[in-house]
């Protein structure tokens, strides 16, 4: 038993909701007691999607239980066939079921359906929502397009390949899929199927017929591609093409198996992260402190991107992606830094508190923890947010999710000259760590004010606030140190977005040469010790 | 339970209901089974956990329940919030784990984070009520160790029990069961039960006290504990239409349950109060006087949305309970004609005066199966639908308008200083279709 007050994935059944919702002519039967349909809300309000997900909810109540229980599943999965008409169907328990054991494969097949169904066994007890949509995909695939015999191709046909694991609820998907198949579009490779997203259980039957897989999210996709790997030789693009560099490596990739040319596609990129980097405006993201959490996939690349291609310091890296840990600790250690594989997000906020960035680059959850902390943030990752699901064509993947990477990454921080201007005339009356920022004025400051959001309140542009950079807020936990008043005036003239790591870095130093109470001389001792 | 009708209520239903009937009085509502499209009771802690301030709900239950409070509650937590869930795992399930001892260990775990908790809730839910978790015990057992420091209490709000606002009537019954029992002599007062919003209690109390009735309490009350003892010195008077097990509770304890409309716009509020006002002997020209300013702003500011909302067409889905008394004020005072009133759960006696002042047209709807009644609303072709989240986009989608149902329950909208801002909720979507020059 484990207490939670938040969680970075739901149950396993919402990860076959997320695939059944992205997919086309499927319909999911849930076994599932009163008030499960709340799942439907994340898909209709958080992606504001159009239709109910396709899922039709048992709603099985007390007075059933041990009585007939498997004729409500048996009525509604009728009902769900004659009123969705379905090409296949999916069957499932929710956590609840799971426990009054009704079996609704076998029940569904007593049915003599007109379609295929596909059971699935979620253990709600052991797993969680990647978990469930991967199995969730798997077995879709593996009932569907096992025992095909992939269709011949005329002589001289373009290869084609499947991109696999985009879904409903996923962050950034449906753009990162438009980047990706014009990408594969100009290396002459034609799209087959892409699955789940988009795709139909019909389609699921073609995807033996592509030379080859591109697996854009190994937690939803990694399973089915390794078995399309198995029965049908097709090989699977490993590299996520998540970044400058990345994305290069996924071309050549691409173009290896394919047999074409991949750097006239490199050459011609559209891609401003490069340069823009490179800029000396740029020189000041130098060695900023960056924290990363988020699924191991995002968590891996955003990783990437800030050490390598922008020039910031890796202070932390985590995920919750427990499938994925061995990835996520390989990564931290070339970073120097120990993964943290965790889905207590207070564990998370204790470490981001302890590694004292500059930026954090996470999931929504990071982000409140970095406002609250009054850092800067990104949010790379899923569980999403209705702010997740821009308006604009904002990809992740491919060359302008590298531009995109590149603002999301950036914007946050204070930029250059201003924070040397910051450290010229810190005194300055109207930007300080009393002054509000103009564009806050007509903002209450309560970072830390909690409230009911109502479905509205999600909207609301709460995102300005992370502009605040004063990060006062990581300060001092060495209780017992004393600074003298000197030493805590010219504290004070430090700039107040780097004053927390400041005091935080001269009561370390104090600490390890046994000094207190903490005088000027200890503060300069310290920086020259730290640098900066 | 005794049937208080105020005399100006009766006089209502008489004229609304023509022909010497009783309004919807008795309309047989349909009675559906199928899929619900409703919150179970777990939801309800989203407003309990912030009304009572020194109060913890540990849910024990699934991840879907940590789930499912995360994504209604708003998706994202501003702070740590008072409430969290044990999740049962399948160590406990196997039995591997002692499930009783393992919720100790979350429950001293949470206590030490949380010293300000003065009352610790145990919520079950669909999965400890299935496998038979007896909280019962739990919270005896914890009581034995933690009392008088941290009170100890548990009720359902499992989905196979309960929906949505049955869970606050289930806390609420705890509570009471909680409390002692006022001794026979002891003074009469007033019990208004269900929760409300605290600028909402406070407007009640300054009128309450206005009207002489000196000894009011809510239930429940904002600390945990501040509950006084309840007995036949205790009159009643519910202001939410969903607490039929806190209400039959009540009643065994010897209090006298009033019924009367819910305090929904002018004429629900003041038919709510004058209930009160009778029980307690208040002179009809005080009540009067106390409550004319309040009853002429409700009229006012409603009648700002009046244009809008006269003679429009509203189909209710069901959520909260509250749908029959909403109807009631929409068609009355808002002049739109109601054409289906769905309801998880219908308490004909809690909601007889509600019913009584709605046209005997209306369609009542308990229980759902919501692809039946999605059916209907299409073929109504509703001006106006008041629906869950699931339903609402993709009513939009079809160039339909909706409201969210959630809102009620989430908005202070009872008595006289809420009644403008009860109709501007309805008025919102209308106005906004109105507004707006693009098409979906």
């Amino acid at each position: 038993m484990q207490l939670t007050v938040w969680t970075y994935e739901g149950p396993p059944h919402v990860g076959a909701m997320r695939v059944a919702t992205g997919m086309k002519g499927l319909h999911y039967v849930l076994h599932a007691p009163q008030g499960d349909t709340y799942a439907d809300l994340l898909f209709t309000m958080i992606e504001r999607r159009k239709q109910r997900p396709p899922v039709t909810y048992t709603t099985f109540q007390a007075r059933d239980l041990g009585a007939d229980t498997a004729e409500i599943f048996k009525t509604a999965c009728k009902e769900a066939v004659d009123r969705f008409d379905p090409q296949a169907i999916i069957v499932g328990a929710s956590c609840t079921a799971e426990l009054i054991q009704d079996d609704p494969g076998g029940l569904a097949k007593t049915l003599d359906l007109s379609v295929p169904v596909i059971p699935l066994e979620l253990p709600s007890y052991q797993k969680k929502e990647n978990w469930g949509a991967a199995e969730t995909f798997f077995q879709l695939v593996r009932g569907l397009a096992g025992g095909r015999t992939p269709e011949p191709k005329p002589e001289g046909a373009p290869k084609s390949c499947n991109i696999l694991g985009p879904t409903a609820l996923g962050f950034r998907h449906r753009d990162d899929v438009t980047e990706i198949t014009r990408l594969l579009g100009a290396l002459g490779v034609a799209v087959n199927v892409v699955a789940p997203m988009g795709a139909t259980p019909h389609d699921l039957t073609r995807l033996p017929n592509a030379d080859f897989n591109v697996v854009l999210y190994p937690e939803i996709a990694g399973t089915a591609a390794q078995w399309l790997k198995r029965t049908y030789r097709q090989p699977v693009v490993e590299t996520v093409p998540m970044g400058v560099n990345a994305t290069r490596e996924f071309v050549r990739e691409v173009a290896a198996i394919a047999g074409t040319d991949p750097e006239p596609v490199i050459a011609e990129a559209d891609e401003r992260f490069s340069w823009y980097s490179r800029s000396i405006d740029s020189n000041y993201l130098t060695g900023k402190r960056v924290f990363i959490f988020g699924d191991a996939t995002h968590a891996i690349a955003a990783a990437r991107v800030a050490q390598h291609e922008l020039g910031f310091k890796v202070c932390g890296l985590g995920t919750y992606s427990r499938e994925f840990a061995r990835d996520v600790r390989a990564a931290a250690k070339d970073y120097g830094v120990e993964a943290l594989i965790t889905d207590d997000h207070l564990e998370v906020e204790d470490a981001i508190v302890a590694a004292q960035p500059e930026l954090v680059l996470g999931t929504q959850m990071e982000r409140h923890i970095a406002k609250r902390l009054r850092i800067g943030c990104a949010v790379i990752s899923a569980p999403v947010h209705v702010q997740d699901f821009p308006a604009r064509y904002s990809p992740f993947m491919g060359f302008e999710g590298a531009n995109v990477m590149f603002d999301s990454f950036v914007h946050p921080l204070v930029m250059g000259l201003e924070e040397h201007l910051l450290g010229m005339f810190r005194e300055d009356f109207e930007f300080n760590d009393g002054a509000q920022a103009s564009h806050l004025a007509a903002l209450h400051a309560g970072a830390n004010h909690e409230t009911i959001a109502t479905p509205e309140a999600r909207t609301a542009p709460d995102d300005k606030t992370q502009d605040v950079v004063a990060n006062e807020g990581m300060a001092a936990s060495f209780g017992s140190l004393s600074w003298t008043s000197d030493a805590e005036q010219e504290l004070r003239k430090i700039p107040f977005f780097v004053r927390g790591k400041a005091r935080r870095n001269t009561e370390l130093f104090a600490t390890e040469k046994g000094v207190n109470p903490i005088t000027i001389e200890t503060l300069y001792d310290a920086k020259a010790h730290f640098g900066r | 339970m005794n049937r208080h009708v105020p005399p100006h209520v009766a006089a209502a239903e008489a004229r609304s209901s023509g022909e010497g009937g009783l309004g919807c009085t008795d309309v047989v509502p349909i009675k559906e089974r199928g899929q619900h499209e409703v919150f179970c009771g777990l939801t309800s802690i989203i407003w309990l956990h912030r009304k009572v301030q020194d109060a913890f709900f540990l849910i024990v239950g699934s991840r879907t329940c940590a789930h499912l409070m995360q994504s209604a509650a708003g998706v994202m937590i501003f702070a740590e919030p008072r409430f969290g869930t044990a999740i049962i795992d399948d160590r406990d399930l196997s039995g591997m784990a002692d499930m009783y001892e393992e919720l100790d260990k979350v429950v001293d775990r949470l206590i030490a984070r949380r010293p300000d908790i003065r009352m610790l809730v145990l919520v079950g839910s669909c999965p400890s009520e299935v496998i038979k978790l007896d909280l019962g015990r739990a919270a005896q057992k914890l009581n034995a160790r933690m009392a008088p420091d941290v009170r100890v209490l548990s009720y359902s709000g499992s989905g196979i029990e309960t929906t949505f606002t049955q869970g606050e009537d289930n806390f609420l019954h705890a509570l009471v069961e909680a409390t002692p029992k006022a001794a026979p002599d002891a003074p009469r007062q007033l019990l208004v039960a269900g929760c409300l919003a605290d600028v909402v209690e406070d407007q009640f109390a300054r009128i309450f006290e206005a009207l002489g009735i000196g000894n009011v309490h809510f239930l429940p009350a904002r600390a945990a504990g501040d509950l006084p003892p309840v007995g036949t010195n205790t009159i009643v008077l519910m202001v939410q239409p969903y607490l039929t097990e806190t209400a039959k509770l009540l009643t065994r304890r010897g209090a006298d349950v009033l019924i009367a409309p819910f305090p929904l716009g002018e004429e629900g509020t003041t038919a709510w109060l004058k209930a009160a006002a009778d029980a307690f002997g208040v002179p009809a020209d005080r009540f009067d006087a106390i409550t004319m300013a309040g009853r002429e702003r409700a009229a006012k500011a409603v009648s700002l949305y009046r244009e809008r909302l006269d003679g429009k067409r509203v189909f209710f889905f069901p959520d909260s309970q509250m749908e029959p008394s909403l109807a009631r004020f929409l068609s009355r005072e808002a002049g739109a004609e109601i054409i289906e009133v769905g309801t998880p759960y219908l308490n004909k006696a809690h909601m007889a005066p509600d019913l009584a002042l709605l046209p005997g047209s209306v369609r009542l709807a308990e229980g759902q199966h919501v692809d039946k009644q999605i059916d209907r609303c299409r073929a109504d072709d509703p001006d106006l639908i008041i629906c869950g989240m699931g339903l609402g986009n993709p009513f939009e989608a079809e160039g339909r308008t909706t409201k969210w149902s959630i809102e009620f329950a989430f908005t202070p909208i009872q008595g006289y200083e809420q009644a403008g801002d009860l109709a501007e909720l309805f008025a919102r979507p209308i106005g906004r279709r109105d507004l707006l020059q693009v098409e979906v």
